[in-house]
């Protein structure tokens, strides 16, 4: 079966940096793929040229089929891309539910004349979609911040929040930019809970970048890894957690050594 | 004191009541006082119009108590006060300015320092045509007509200006999509100042403007053969004009486009990165916001039987935004009554202060009127220090989640 998302040989230069290079992915249908690596990897990088923000400077993303590259993000959104951001991006000044229906923003028709007179089919549409914005709120479990601002929730709703506003949009795949990121342990196991009830019961494949071993390794069918750019290995997660590249990436190779030895 | 009245305001028995006393004895001394001291009661009878808002009340009793104030005291008193009535004609129209502003900067985060541009679009557009002016430049057409185009065509041309001001909204808005907070201001205080120029200048080669000289007389508007040249009427059709703008915003504010121009407000990447698509609906904010100013541009061509580029100044387009800014960004009613305040500050406090000066013989160096670009900027830069939300702050309206899953 083709691969959902497959990015062939994608490149990013900043100037002279080269923050993605050549990297090759390809995840299919219902996967949990982690994409992990040192800060500065590339790994947001890679999220933004998939998202569209960045547009690669070399290389092809083909999405269900169909070649992305060089698709701005209202073109791929509609396609069935969703994500998250590493640091929060909610829309602070408007409710929670609010946020969720500027996730639904490409499934509504009303446009400027039916919003100024009003239509009953523009009524309709809103209530249907304030209703379906309350069922998704009610799905991460934050029914009760419906009308609180955005920015006054507290940091771990914050995070549930982005993904429920994220799944408004109805992706196929989910890009989750690290979920867990400043949360304590119990929101994690939640966390890590919901991850896998997104794929299980709404059959969305998801990517995450995630810098906590222990989800990484317990929610993933494979996991890349990036360094510098580069994908230097790919795999299930006991195959990533006995490679030598990866450890040396992590520890230096001083480490790595170290590791070799009390490992033989 | 501010919490009992607040706790006043919000007790649901007790609010009806004062909001109707308040309200009657406010129109009584506004009648009583039509002529003497009329500033000090017109502020009084404006004030009930903030406590009808604020105030926990019936909707049909706070509709009939505004509609009270605002169609029948106001054009009651406005008959033997002049004055009065050009300054609410004024309010009206500064009102829907600032709300059509408050789209561009307010809903959709567009910093706009060239919104009088716009106003002149509509103004001009109508004085040209429903003047002698025409005839300068159209010679053929409008031979026959002394006026150029008879008032009758005020109404056709309504939203011939509303478009045309839209299109001049949606060509400013296309070069400058790109650009972001002070860039964006900077080309848009460009704009505005573009239009004003050719205003000035546009007399030679062909003479389509006027120049400084400006354009008079404009025909005043007619309607169903009643010729409406008198400033009552120019009330009523400003403020028919100032409702329908306040029920147009309203709806946007609560609608998918408006949540689109929030979110793009808030934070660009993530709305794109939800479909929303920034081009049209920033395109989509210049043009609307455009077009409530070219409507008013009418109104004030009209009322003013005479424009010239005086009028549509960078000052202006400042005056406007401190409007905004004052009330509140984003904020429909903040709007309102920042409209309202400075416009009445404007024209109404600072004129009598001017007049008493005279009266009690004081240097003309205290002459407040003279310092009205020092208090536009006190205004602003005190409200960014002390009350960066307004006077009356933009609040998300709740909905009611039980009601709203109960239904099916």
């Amino acid at each position: 079966m083709a691969p959902l998302l497959h990015a062939q040989t994608i490149t990013k230069r900043f100037g002279g940096l080269v923050a993605v290079s050549s990297v090759d992915l390809a995840v299919g249908a219902g996967e949990i793929c982690a994409i992990i690596g040192p800060n500065g990897a590339g790994k947001t990088t890679f999220f933004n040229m998939v998202s569209g923000v960045y547009t690669p400077d070399s290389g092809r993303l083909f999405f269900d089929g169909k070649d992305i590259t060089g698709m701005g993000p209202e073109q791929i959104a509609p396609l069935g891309i969703s994500r998250t951001f590493q640091n929060i991006r909610l829309f602070k000044a408007l409710s929670a539910l609010e946020n969720i229906m500027v996730g639904m923003h490409i499934h509504l028709q009303s446009g400027l004349w039916s919003t100024i007179f009003k239509t009953p089919a523009e009524r309709r549409e809103e209530r249907e979609a304030a209703r379906e914005a309350v069922r998704l709120l009610d799905y991460v479990g934050l029914r009760h911040f419906a009308n609180e601002a955005a920015g006054n929730l507290p940091y771990g709703a914050q995070r549930r929040l982005e993904i429920a506003r994220a799944l408004a949009t109805k992706p196929k795949l989910l890009l989750l930019d690290e979920p867990k990121a400043g949360m304590n342990p119990k929101e994690t196991d939640q966390m890590m809970e919901d991850i896998r009830r997104l794929r299980d019961d709404l059959g969305i494949t998801i990517v995450l970048i995630e810098h906590d071993m222990k989800l990484v390794m317990a929610i993933s069918d494979r996991i890349a890894v990036l360094d510098y750019g580069t994908k230097i290995a790919e795999g299930t997660p006991e195959e990533i957690r006995r490679n030598p590249r990866v450890i040396e990436a992590y520890l230096g190779k001083e480490a790595s050594k170290e590791h070799g030895a009390a490992t033989a | 004191m501010l919490k009992g009245l607040s706790g006043l305001l919000a007790d649901a028995k007790r609010a009806p009541v004062l909001l109707t006393a308040y309200t009657l004895i406010a129109s009584g001394l506004m009648y009583f006082f039509r002529v003497d001291y009329a500033t000090l009661f017109f502020i009084l009878l404006l004030l009930s119009l903030l406590l009808i808002h604020l105030g926990n009340a019936n909707r049909w009793l706070k509709v009939g108590l505004a509609a009270l104030v605002i169609g029948v005291v106001i054009p009651v008193v406005g008959l033997e006060n002049g004055a009065l009535l050009n300054v609410s004609i004024m309010v009206a129209i500064n009102v829907a300015l600032a709300l059509g502003l408050n789209l561009q900067v307010g809903f959709a985060g567009l910093l706009d320092l060239g919104y009088v541009g716009f106003f002149a679009a509509g103004a001009y557009l109508y004085s040209i045509f429903a003047s002698p002016q025409a005839a300068r430049f159209l010679p053929k057409v409008f031979e026959s007509l002394p006026f150029g185009l008879p008032g009758d065509w005020f109404w056709p041309f309504l939203p011939v200006a509303i478009f045309v001001a839209a299109g001049a909204g949606f060509a400013l808005g296309l070069p400058v999509l790109r650009l972001r907070g002070d860039y964006l201001a900077i080309v848009t205080l460009g704009f505005g100042e573009i239009i004003r120029i050719l205003s000035n200048n546009l007399d030679k080669p062909v003479n389509i403007t006027n120049g400084p000289q400006g354009i008079t007389p404009i025909a005043p508007p007619v309607l169903f053969g009643i010729t409406l040249d008198k400033s009552i009427h120019y009330y009523f059709i400003a403020i028919a004009l100032m409702i329908i703008v306040m029920v147009v915003m309203r709806r946007l504010e609560v609608s998918r486009i408006g949540r689109a121009w929030a979110s793009i407000r808030e934070d660009e990447i993530a709305a794109k990165s939800m479909g929303v698509p920034l081009t049209k609906m920033k395109l989509m904010a210049f043009a609307m916001g455009a077009a409530f100013a070219g409507a008013m541009g009418m109104v004030f061509a009209v009322k003013q039987t005479f424009i010239n580029p005086a009028s549509f100044t960078f000052n202006e387009s400042i005056a406007i935004l401190a409007m905004v800014i004052l009330g509140g960004l984003g904020s429909i009613p903040g709007a309102i009554i920042g409209a309202t305040v400075v416009t009445v500050v404007r024209m109404q406090v600072l004129t009598d202060l001017a007049n008493s000066l005279a009266t009690y013989n004081l240097p003309e160096f205290l002459n407040l009127a003279k310092y009205q670009p020092l208090i536009f900027g006190l205004i602003l830069i005190l409200m960014m220090r002390y009350r960066q939300e307004g006077l009356l702050p933009s609040r998300r309206n709740p909905v009611d989640i039980d009601a709203l899953t109960k239904e099916v």
